[in-house]
């Protein structure tokens, strides 16, 4: 079949798009899009969290034909060509990247909970990143990350 | 032209030895433009799929793959009359099938492969490849694989390796003995990226795109089970998702690597997670018999112990890790009687291998354990008695190694002891994401107990018992662009850990140059070793600085050769030159010359391996020898907060105090005492591979449990820097401290809290409850 959407602000379509495909798979091997990463493929641990219509999915539990003329937004949709999203500094600079294969989901997660609270707590910070999963950090250097992203969107 | 996936691009990085140096692959992570060995494409590409056994153990009776092949999209099936060279391969003993032959021994184990053109044809091919097995009993108790009667698994018997320790007196007396039983279960590495790679056919040969932790060892069994010369199968490195031990062995090299060479295309492998659960191995499941016997003033006497490690059906690193269980038995304390008997076992369970801590962290639950009782029966307080057994400087391990350099275990207990303990949670300021049991809202703080507990560890740097140990560094110095730089290139592996910084921390420190670039490593230049047994900030980083002083060496001579010819006024003399800033500068810093203006077109470059201090292996009756190279301890402190009702836990915080000699990039090694306490967390009170009869019954992310952020505590840390005379740097390795003793010390918190005797990890609910 064929599957149209809206990805990071262009308009692009797949063909011969098998029905059980899901949209981690359209995105990653049909788009061009593998930032979104292919970790449990089961809704667990978060790496591959997109925005579907404004809301944070995990795109290994969305059916690639659900995304039919919905509007995505994925971690390469994030900062601009030139520059990074302050979220992506953060995380540069604070050290909350090893391996880095959760990164592109917890980058999606911050922004969204930096997009519904600008101020979060540690514990708010915790609470919203329950559902990402990483291995290398033990998540100290992630939240803060948050916690300076945080500082300086709200500064800006 | 040859087709090639596209790879992360070499970054500039700029920074000094002690510095806290960004990754420059950290940038390209975070938006998702990194490139790892699950995400790499080329054109033709088609996906591989494995037919796994269902059975544990059975006989291969019958491979029908006929309907398979003919299935749309399919170009190929193979089997184990398809492995063009050797159909075995192991790390220290080759006994495990690239695909079985007439026996499977594990569930999940390799039995056929498919080539499609699009993963999901290639896996329901391989659901249609029709094997009839006849299915034996499996085996699947280690105790039961030592007797008489047990099913052979492997021709030479059940027993992978014997280890017996022997020192001092074999019938000591002690004022006080205490005994216990300890059980370990099998812990998975889940680095979150799985097994991937790339296979390209090329020139009768092969280029295989791929996440490992060491590409020269992957070549070499390669190349044996391909049938091809080591020249033909050439290796690079693709983006790891982190690795912890679960890319030692091969997962999918192989298999990617024959359907690539059979169909003439590019192959791709990917496993799913459930694959990727029999895809490595683990860590093994330990149980462990110890009898402690002391002074009454609490001086230790002796230690028997008994370790089993369940190694499953092949030996991967199994006869390493049983050495270590064996040589750190006792802890990090000096104890001059020691009984120490060690079997690692050949089962019907998957099998199990390298993870981070590597035998220390079986026995660490056991040691640590026993200290603790030790201490209640004396009346002396846990962290005191440890003290007075601490293994100084110029004392002895168990093998009779006379331990040199800073050795810091009471210190690093008087540490962690000292740091302020966390508040109480007051039922006032109820937050529920602070409680046992979190926001499922089972307690407001009734019968909830707070606990503090306490452990050490050590284990050893680099590999032992002779093993040659070494790495090679290629280092280039030219000038681009009117700026000297440095390509450094080594087949070392980034797995997540920072290497890619130490290494150019250290051509930025020795060459005195601002542009360095680390090249992506291949097998286009010699040996690294592996990334494991935290060895490669100590041996490559070690060869990477030789081959700069190399290197820095010709430098001079070029400069002194070409300065002769000019004035050397207000210069000094050339012997206290050094290379700084980009140039040549005298003993008061001033300016030489410029390395651009030295260089101009000519391009230094020199290769060099670099060997630490040789080890010998373990006596085979009494264990003595000075089997291994360096040491690193780390002790941790756990708060934690136990429903005692419920028996769920809740650990508060965790407080470490870690000697790394030195930190070449502190914040680096923040992150691996942070993430490295996080898995010795899991596998305390979470992590488990639950096996019924050698079937994992969770091999999902759903049900094998990994901590997440309100799983994991905030650690406090205390990094001492005290200087290895031995080692670059005085630097040591960093890695595997953190998973050994933060485990420990969470059940120990657990046990405080509870007063449960809990000898067993992971800690369950009913485990604190029942009894």
């Amino acid at each position: 079949m064929r599957v149209g959407c809206t990805v990071n602000g262009g308009r692009v379509t797949a063909d011969d798009v098998w029905e059980g495909e899901s949209l981690l798979y359209l995105l990653r091997e049909r788009l061009g899009l593998p930032g979104s990463k292919n970790a449990c493929e089961q809704g667990e641990c978060g790496s591959c969290s997109v925005y579907l219509d404004g809301t944070l999915v995990c795109a290994c539990l969305v059916l690639a034909g659900q995304a039919e003329d919905r509007d995505l937004v994925t971690v390469e949709g994030i900062g601009s060509a030139d520059s990074l999203h302050p979220v992506q500094t953060a995380f540069v600079e604070a050290g909350a990247v090893q391996c880095g294969f959760c990164t592109p989901g917890l980058i999606v997660a911050t922004h969204d909970l930096l997009r519904r609270v600008p101020q979060p707590t540690t514990v708010q910070i915790r609470e919203a990143l329950a559902g990402n999963i990483c291995r290398c950090t033990g998540y100290a250097k992630v939240i803060e990350a948050v916690h300076l992203a945080a500082g300086r969107m709200g500064s800006s | 032209m040859k087709a090639k996936p596209r790879l992360a691009p070499p970054a500039v990085v700029s920074g000094r030895v002690g510095d806290a140096v960004q990754r420059p692959d950290a940038a390209l992570k975070t938006r998702g433009d990194f490139p790892y060995s699950s995400d790499l494409q080329v054109a033709g590409m088609l996906w591989g799929a494995t037919v796994r056994s269902p059975h544990p153990y059975a006989r291969i009776v019958s491979i029908d793959a006929e309907d398979a092949r003919s299935m749309p999209g399919v170009q190929v099936v193979l089997t184990h009359e398809d492995v063009p060279g050797r159909n075995v391969y192991g790390l220290e003993i080759p006994d495990q099938p690239v695909l079985a032959m007439d026996v499977v021994r594990y569930w999940g184990e390799a039995v056929a492969l498919v080539a499609a053109d699009h993963p999901e044809r290639a896996r329901r091919a391989a659901h249609a490849v029709r094997v009839e097995y006849e299915v034996l009993a499996p085996l699947t108790d280690p105790e039961v694989a030592l007797t008489e009667d047990a099913p052979k698994l492997h021709p030479d018997g059940n027993i992978t390796r014997r280890i017996k320790i022997r020192r001092g007196d074999q019938n000591p007396r002690a004022d006080v003995v205490v005994t216990g039983e300890y059980e370990v279960g099998m812990q998975d590495q889940a680095p979150l990226g799985p097994e991937s790679g790339l296979a390209i056919p090329d020139d009768g040969g092969v280029d295989l795109y791929i996440a490992t932790q060491w590409l020269h060892i992957d070549r070499s069994q390669l190349a044996g089970c391909l049938g091809l010369p080591p020249d033909k199968v050439r290796l690079t490195m693709a983006g790891i998702g982190g690795a912890f031990g679960a890319r030692e062995d091969l997962s999918m090299q192989a298999h990617t690597c024959m359907l690539a060479l059979r169909t003439g295309r590019p192959v791709k492998i990917v496993y799913g997670r459930a694959e990727s659960f029999v895809g490595h191995v683990h860590r093994h499941p330990a149980r462990l018999r110890y009898e402690h016997g002391a002074t009454r003033d609490g001086k230790l006497v002796y230690v028997k112990a008994r370790i089993m490690l369940d190694g499953g059906a092949y030996a991967s690193s199994s006869t390493a890790v049983i050495a270590n269980a064996c040589c750190f038995a006792v802890g990090p304390y000096e104890c001059p009687n020691a009984t120490i008997d060690g079997w690692v076992v050949y089962t019907n369970n998957p099998p199990c291998g390298a993870m981070r801590g590597f035998g220390s962290v079986q026995n660490c639950y056991a040691h640590e354990a026993q200290m603790d009782k030790l201490a209640a029966a004396l009346s002396i307080d846990p962290v005191e008695l440890r003290i007075r057994n601490a293994l100084e400087s110029g004392g002895s391990l168990i093998t009779g190694q006379v331990v040199d350099g800073p050795v810091p275990v009471a210190e690093i207990l008087r540490r962690v002891r000292a740091m302020p303990l966390p508040p109480a949670v007051t039922s006032e300021h109820l937050d529920l994401t602070q409680m046992p049991g979190g926001v499922s809202n089972t307690t407001h703080g009734e019968a909830v107990r707070r606990g503090v507990g306490y452990a050490v560890g050590f284990k050893n740097v680099g590999y032992s018992e002779g093993f040659d140990d070494y790495s090679t560094a290629r280092v280039k110095l030219s000038v681009v662009g009117g700026r000297p730089r440095v390509e450094v290139h080594t087949a070392a592996a980034e797995v997540g850990q920072g290497l890619v910084t130490v290494q150019a921390q250290i051509a930025g420190t020795e060459l005195g140059v601002h542009d360095v670039i680390v090249l992506n490593a291949d097998t286009q230049v010699g040996s690294a070793g592996s990334s494991s047994a935290s060895r490669q900030t100590y041996i490559t980083g070690g060869a990477v600085k030789a081959a700069c002083e190399a290197v820095r060496e010709r430098v001079l001579a070029l400069a002194e050769s070409e300065l002769t010819q000019l004035s050397r006024d207000g210069a000094g003399g050339s012997d206290d030159w050094r290379l700084e800033n980009d140039a040549i500068v005298s003993a008061d810093g001033t300016a030489v010359i410029t390395l651009a203006t030295l260089l101009g077109e000519e391009v230094i470059e020199e290769t060099r391996e670099f060997r630490p201090r040789r080890t010998s292996p373990l006596d085979p009756e009494t264990g003595q020898a000075n089997a291994h190279m360096q040491y690193a301890f780390a002790a941790h402190r756990a708060v934690v907060d136990v429903d005692t009702e419920l028996g769920l836990v809740k650990v508060v915080e965790l407080a470490t105090a870690q000697d790394v000699g030195k930190a070449i990039n502190p914040q680096a090694v923040e992150g691996q005492l942070e993430g490295g306490a996080a898995q010795g967390l899991g596998l305390a009170v979470m992590e488990e591979i639950q096996l019924k009869d050698g079937v994992i019954r969770n091999p999902s992310f759903t049900d094998y449990l990994l901590p997440t952020t309100l799983d994991m505590p905030p650690v406090r840390i205390d990094i001492l820097e005290l200087g290895d005379p031995n080692a670059p740097y005085g630097l040591k390795g960093v890695g595997e401290p953190p998973t050994i003793s933060s485990g420990p010390a969470i059940v120990a918190a657990i046990r405080a809290a509870s007063g449960r005797s809990l000898s067993r990890v992971p800690v369950r609910p009913h485990d604190i409850v029942d009894s």
